[in-house]
């Protein structure tokens, strides 16, 4: 294992993130903040208490979830898509790496970028409404293993972009509304029977359930199956990876 | 001219020298039988054999589109070969692949970096890449031997082009390989800056590095390489030293047009060189140009009085000479 060349990756990697500092990390927070005004503040005052948790508190585990996951895409697509396209590319596959060190660079910096956000975007919510952890431990878990994978999702989808508009059109058009659909801002008991049933085809309604769980011990669906379902998207995701790297798809002709 | 060939013949002393040396040790880049065939059915490399030498300079010369990036890609990790073998110190590329690329440093053609990041971060990265422990020494040694020192808090984006070449050979010498690719290295690049990286290439020949240049420039070629490589249509058509080369080069033609056709040369004239072209209406006299540089002048009068007394009448006159390129232009026009 070169494990001096997964440093040099990943430290490359967050030292971009650190360079376009207002980017990565100031925006994320000042949008979940507006997420807050808007939903927590001016229509969380309608409405009533979610099982027993005020509404306030109760969408904090969904916006993180939705940061987390549009984050994470976004990080890992751009961190691979960009030595594609400006041609840097060439220094890592000349360079005596394995596929799986090239992805624990760049996958580990993108979820580690995610993390840190994740966390700051906690720290932000804890400012406008009463945050209770109830499984700290649960939740960082799961917070990791959403960050790792959807970063090998967004890594994939940098792999698969040749242009810019490929790599914007998966976050917007499937991550995005999965995500607001996926009860980031509900529980799916408000939703009728039918739209409850369709809901639970949704992925992200088990990440979203199990995150919330972890902070208030209340779930759409039970923690085993939320647990179940990232296990098997990261299964997938490591499966296309390979299948990338073994056939040299879009990377290596 | 006379100069650019007072100059080659200044340097062919040492690589005539060295080729006898090269020709005992074993080859540190061996090439067998490399195949590559795109999806669509285009072979841009077919069934290649190749033995590059250790310390040596290698001109791989070529039109565009003749393979020769595609082979470079395919040595140093970038293509995956569709037939054939690569090993390069003994190693293979695909089995063994890390052993052999530690070995390898490689010059893209393309001008291609992180933009927002520095020089001394760029190159300090590409260390890292291939596993070596940080060594600032070494960073500074090879910045300052590019004249980069001053430039290394510089971000990329703020260098010029031929700044950047020679960043991007930084990158490729921060973790001190023994063979040295160069796609097109000196592509845009102003004389001056070509001298001075002609000069880089010397001296890391000279610390025993193994040097690969790519080049469509004849002239790049004849000043730096030991051997010379063409390719032409994803096929080597000649390796050769260039010593050997440029006494090809060395070779001067003397061309009589004809009053009147001969169907023999005439008896008096047969201790020339001499032979018969255009069906007689041509006599042609091949003589070494800078070897005998004194002696030639005395022999072509001595020719023309004899000529003269044989009592062949010429109305026209002119000399030519045979350059690599002229060598190159007609081995990739048969070929096509």
């Amino acid at each position: 294992m070169n494990f001096r060349a997964v440093g040099t990756i990943y430290h490359f990697e967050l030292a971009r993130a650190w360079r376009t500092l207002l980017q990565s990390l100031v925006s994320p927070v000042i949008s979940t903040s507006l997420y807050f005004v808007v939903f927590g503040a001016a229509i969380g005052s309608r409405i009533q208490e979610v099982e027993g948790v005020s509404y306030g508190a109760f969408i904090v585990p969904g916006l993180v979830m939705l940061m987390l996951l549009t984050q994470s895409v976004s990080n890992a697509s751009f961190g691979i898509f960009f030595p594609k396209f400006t041609g840097t590319i060439y220094e890592v596959l000349s360079a005596p790496v394995s596929y799986l060190e090239i992805v624990l660079g760049y996958v580990g910096a993108a979820a580690t970028k995610s993390l840190i956000l994740g966390f700051i975007i906690l720290a932000t919510a804890s400012f406008f409404v009463p945050l209770r952890i109830d499984h700290p431990v649960w939740m960082v878990l799961f917070l990791a293993l959403t960050a790792i994978t959807f970063s090998l999702l967004g890594f994939i989808i940098g792999i698969w972009a040749e242009g810019f508009e490929k790599l914007q059109i998966v976050p917007l058009l499937i991550i995005t509304p999965l995500t607001f659909l996926g009860g980031s801002f509900y529980s799916i008991d408000m939703l009728p029977p039918v739209w409850q049933t369709v809901t639970l085809f949704n992925p992200v309604v088990y990440l979203v359930s199990g995150f919330r769980w972890s902070f208030y011990g209340i779930s759409d669906v039970s923690v085993g199956a939320s647990l179940l379902m990232i296990l098997i998207f990261l299964g997938l995701c490591l499966a296309l990876v390979g299948w990338i790297f073994k056939t040299g798809y879009n990377i290596k002709p | 001219m006379s100069h650019d060939t007072a100059d080659a013949t200044a340097t062919d002393t040492r690589p005539a020298a060295r080729a006898h040396t090269l020709q005992a040790t074993p080859s540190v880049i061996d090439v067998r039988g490399l195949t590559k065939r795109y999806a669509s059915g285009f072979e841009a490399l077919k069934r290649i054999d190749l033995d590059i030498q250790r310390g040596e300079i290698f001109a791989l010369l070529g039109p565009n589109g003749a393979g020769k990036t595609t082979l470079i890609s395919i040595i140093c990790g970038l293509v995956n070969a569709s037939d054939g073998q690569v090993r390069v110190n003994d190693h293979d590329i695909v089995t063994d692949y890390r052993a052999a690329r530690k070995q390898i440093g490689l010059v893209p053609q393309e001008l291609t970096s992180d933009a927002f990041a520095t020089v001394w971060n760029t190159v300090s990265f590409s260390r890292g890449l291939f596993g070596k422990r940080a060594d600032a020494a070494h960073i500074e040694r090879v910045l300052r031997s590019l004249s980069l020192w001053d430039k290394r808090r510089n971000k990329m984006i703020t260098l010029s082009g031929g700044m950047k070449r020679r960043v991007l050979i930084a990158k490729a010498l921060a973790h001190e390989p023994q063979v040295l690719f160069l796609d097109e290295p000196t592509a845009g690049v102003d004389v001056e800056l070509r001298r001075d990286m002609w000069d880089v290439v010397r001296s890391l020949r000279d610390q025993g590095v193994t040097v690969i240049l790519t080049t469509h420039y004849i002239e790049e070629a004849e000043e730096m390489a030991d051997r010379i490589g063409v390719i032409n249509d994803g096929e080597i058509v000649l390796v050769e030293e260039k010593a050997a080369l440029m006494r090809q080069l060395g070779r001067k033609r003397l061309r009589l047009d004809l009053q009147t056709p001969l169907a023999a040369i005439p008896e008096t004239l047969a201790h020339y060189p001499l032979s018969l072209a255009d069906d007689g209406h041509v006599l042609v006299y091949t003589y070494a140009a800078s070897s005998d540089e004194h002696s030639t002048p005395a022999s072509i009068s001595a020719l023309l009085n004899d000529i003269e007394a044989a009592g062949v009448r010429f109305k026209d006159l002119h000399t030519e000479q045979s350059s690599l390129e002229e060598i190159f232009v007609n081995l990739v026009r048969k070929d096509a």
